[in-house]
C-alpha cells in the first residue's frame, strides 16, 4: 500500500520534471509531452496530481477478490457447505476452444440447478476462464460463452435469470500457471461462486 | 547471419523501482542484408556535459529500424562535428554514402545546442540539416527527431523513432496477487511511464489518431470495460459499461468514434460508439458466433475483425455501418487479433500452426501470408505508424517480452524486460 502511493508521487516528479515545453526550433508543441498518471481504486479511481488538481484516495483494495460470500458462516448445515454433497463442486472444466459442456458435469449442474430453483434468493456468481493460448480478447469472449452455456443449463432446469451474474476474465486468471495440457486443462473453466444464499 | 547486438539503454534514474526495472533492453537478434551503411560520427560535446549521448540514441535509432547498418565507431576515419571538418575523399574509402555529423554545446547546463548535418560522402553535399535549442530534458526526443530526419533523407519514408510505444505491465508480487500498469515509452523502450495502475487485469491498449488519449479495458469494477485517458492530464472516462462485455477498443481514424466489442445483447458483437455523443451502430448480427477485435480501415469506412462464424476464428471485413462481412483469411484453422498498415495493404494476424501461435501478414491485394516469426507463442502485433515493422508479444523464459519484426520477416529484435511480463504493446501514430 506505501509502496503504491510513493509511487504515485513518484511519478507525479517523473512527470513534472519531463513536461517543460522544449521550445525547439522549427517545430511546434507536439514535442511537449506530459502524461497523465492514474491509480485504479478497488471501486472507484482517483487520478493522480498531475496538474495539481488530482485527488489521491484511499489504499488501493483486493479488487474482485474482496467479494464476500453473503452471510457467510451464518447457514450451518447449509447443503451448500456439505463437501459430499454435489454442490461442493464448484467448478466445471471444458475442452479447448469449445463451450460444450462435457457428460461427467451433468450432475452437479443438476444438482446447482435444483438448489437455486429451491433458494429464489440465492445468487451465484459465473466466472468464465480459458486457457492461455490464443488471442487475448478472443478468450474474454470464449470465457463469457462458457458461462452462459452454464447458466442456459440451470435454468433450463428451474434457476431464474436473475440469479445470475456472468463475467468472463478470459486467460487473465488462470488456475495454473505453465504450459501443458495438464494446465491449460485446468484453466479452461466455468467457476460457479455463490455470492448469496 | 544473426548478429547479436546489445544495447542497454540506461537513462534518467527513476524515482520508482517499478519503473526501474521496467526498463525495456533492445536486442537486434537477426539482421537484414539490404540495410543501408551510414557513419554516424560521434557528436561534439561544448561547455557543459549533456546526459545524453544523441549520436549514440540516433545511431541505435537507425540501426533498430532493419533499414540501417551504422559503420562500426573503428572504422570512422576520423572525427568531424561539420562540413569544413570533413575530408569527402577519405569518406568515400568506406562504403557509406550517408555521413552524419552533429555538434551540442551548452553555457549554463539547461539549455542546449543541438545541430546535425546530413551528408551525401560522393556528392559532398548537405542532405539535410539542422539547429535546435532545448532544455536538458528534451535532448533525447531531439536525437530521435534527428534520426526521424536521417531516415526519411536516405529512405524517402517516415520515420517512426518519435513516437511511442503503449504496453501493460505485470508484476507478480510474494503473495501470488498481481499488480497490472498500462505503461508509454519512447519507441526505444526508454522512459517509461506508468499512466495506469490496478490490481485488476488492463488490456488492449489502443491509441488515438492524434496520439494524445488510450482507450483500454480495465477490469477494475470486476469486469471487462472501456475507458479511455487523455495522456497530459491523466484524465479518463468510462465510456462502455454496459452488461457483459466491454472491450476490443479501436479509435477511427478521424478520432471520432470508437469500434468495440458489446455482449449487452447476449452475445459479443462490433459496435461503433460516438465518442462525444455515446450513440451506438451495431455493426454485426451474429448471434451465435463470437465477433471481435474490430479495428479500423485506414478508410474509416471499413472494419476488420476476429469472429468464429464459420466455426473457428478468422478475420473478417465490414462496411463500419454495417452490412455483409467478407472474410479475408483462409489459410489455418485460427486467425485472430488483426491490424492493419497505415497504407491499408497489409493484414497482420495471429496465425495458428499445429497449436502454436505466430505472427503473420497478408498482402490484401494478392492474399499470399507470410508468416514472420518462430516462438510460437506469439500475440497481439501492432503495426508501426510507417508499416515497417511489426511489434508484438511473445514468451522467454516463461516471462512475457515484446518484440518487433520487419513486414518481410527479415529483421528481427527483441525489446526485453528485466524481470516483469509485459504484454499487449500498440505503437503510437506519428504525431502531427
Amino acid at each position: 500500500m506505501k509502496l503504491v502511493k510513493l509511487s504515485s508521487i513518484a511519478f507525479a516528479l517523473v512527470w513534472l520534471s519531463g513536461c517543460n515545453t522544449l521550445g525547439l526550433n522549427g517545430s511546434d508543441d507536439g514535442l511537449m509531452d506530459g502524461e497523465g498518471g492514474v491509480v485504479v481504486e478497488d471501486r472507484g479511481v482517483s487520478t493522480d496530481g498531475i496538474d495539481g488538481s488530482g485527488v489521491n484516495g484511499t489504499d488501493i483494495g483486493d479488487g474482485a477478490e474482496t467479494q464476500v460470500i453473503v452471510g457467510e458462516g451464518a447457514y450451518q448445515g447449509d447443503s451448500l457447505d456439505d463437501p459430499a454433497n454435489a454442490l461442493s463442486n464448484r467448478v466445471v472444466y471444458f475442452e479447448y476452444d469449445s463451450s460444450s459442456v462435457r457428460e461427467q458435469d451433468y450432475l452437479t449442474l443438476e444438482a446447482h440447478a435444483a438448489f437455486l430453483a429451491d433458494n429464489p434468493s440465492a445468487r451465484v456468481r459465473l466466472e468464465g476462464h480459458t486457457d492461455q493460448r490464443g488471442s487475448r480478447e478472443y478468450n474474454l469472449a470464449l470465457g463469457e460463452r462458457r458461462a452462459l452455456a452454464i447458466r442456459q443449463i440451470l435454468m433450463i432446469q428451474g434457476a431464474s435469470a436473475n440469479q445470475f451474474q456472468v463475467t468472463s476474465f478470459g486467460e487473465e486468471r488462470p488456475q495454473n500457471e505453465g504450459d501443458g495440457e495438464e494446465n491449460w486443462q485446468n484453466n479452461r473453466r466455468v467457476e460457479l461462486i455463490y455470492t448469496g444464499r | 547471419m544473426i548478429r547479436s547486438l546489445l544495447i542497454g539503454l540506461s537513462l534518467f534514474a527513476m524515482l520508482m523501482p517499478w519503473q526501474a526495472r521496467a526498463e525495456l533492453v533492445i536486442e537486434i537478434t537477426g539482421g537484414s542484408e539490404a540495410a543501408l551503411p551510414i557513419a554516424v560520427v560521434p557528436f561534439g560535446y561544448e561547455g557543459f556535459a549533456a546526459s545524453e549521448d544523441i549520436s549514440a540514441i540516433v545511431r541505435n535509432d537507425l540501426e533498430r529500424s532493419g533499414r540501417f547498418a551504422p559503420l562500426p565507431q573503428q572504422d570512422l576515419i576520423s572525427t568531424p562535428h561539420e562540413k569544413s571538418e570533413i575530408n569527402f575523399k577519405d569518406w568515400r574509402l568506406l562504403r557509406s554514402e550517408g555521413l552524419l555529423v552533429g555538434k551540442v554545446s551548452s553555457v549554463d547546463g539547461q539549455t542546449y545546442q543541438v545541430q546535425f548535418q546530413l551528408f551525401d560522402v560522393y556528392k559532398a553535399q548537405q542532405l539535410v540539416g539542422k539547429r535546435y535549442q532545448v532544455p536538458a530534458s528534451g535532448l533525447r526526443r531531439v536525437a530521435h527527431q534527428i534520426a526521424d530526419q536521417v531516415y526519411q533523407a536516405l529512405t524517402g519514408e517516415q520515420g517512426v523513432f518519435s513516437t511511442r510505444l503503449a504496453f501493460v505491465s505485470v508484476l507478480k508480487n510474494a503473495d501470488g496477487s498481481r499488480r497490472y500498469a498500462l505503461q508509454i515509452s519512447d519507441s526505444d523502450g526508454a522512459n517509461p511511464r506508468t499512466v495506469l495502475q490496478s490490481k485488476q487485469p488492463i488490456l488492449s491498449p489502443n491509441w488515438s489518431p492524434e496520439g494524445e488519449r488510450l482507450s483500454y479495458v480495465s477490469f477494475e469494477n470486476g469486469k471487462a470495460e472501456i475507458f479511455i485517458q487523455e495522456m497530459r492530464s491523466g484524465k479518463r472516462t468510462a465510456l462502455a459499461t454496459f452488461k457483459g462485455l466491454n472491450s476490443a477498443p479501436s479509435w477511427s481514424p478521424d478520432g471520432r468514434k470508437l469500434a468495440m466489442t458489446l455482449s449487452k445483447g447476449g452475445n459479443p458483437e462490433i459496435y461503433v460508439m460516438d465518442i462525444a455523443t455515446k450513440a451506438l451502430t451495431r455493426v454485426t448480427h451474429s448471434s451465435q458466433s463470437i465477433d471481435t477485435e474490430a479495428v479500423w480501415m485506414p478508410n474509416g469506412h471499413e472494419l476488420v475483425f476476429t469472429s468464429d462464424r464459420g466455426g473457428r476464428p478468422q478475420i473478417y471485413k465490414v462496411p463500419a455501418t454495417g452490412g455483409r462481412a467478407e472474410r479475408l483469411t483462409f489459410e489455418g484453422r485460427y486467425n485472430a487479433s488483426p491490424d492493419i498498415s497505415a497504407d491499408g495493404r497489409y493484414l497482420t494476424m495471429m496465425h495458428a500452426l499445429k497449436g502454436k501461435f505466430y505472427i503473420a501478414v497478408q498482402d490484401l491485394e494478392t492474399g499470399a501470408v507470410n508468416v514472420l516469426t518462430e516462438r510460437g507463442k506469439d500475440e497481439s502485433p501492432s503495426f508501426a505508424p510507417n508499416g515497417r515493422l511489426i511489434l508484438y508479444a511473445t514468451e522467454q523464459n516463461g516471462k512475457g517480452i515484446l518484440a518487433a519484426v520487419s513486414v518481410d520477416g527479415n529483421f528481427h529484435q527483441r525489446l526485453g524486460e528485466t524481470g516483469i511480463d509485459v504484454r499487449e504493446p500498440a505503437w503510437s501514430p506519428i504525431r502531427k
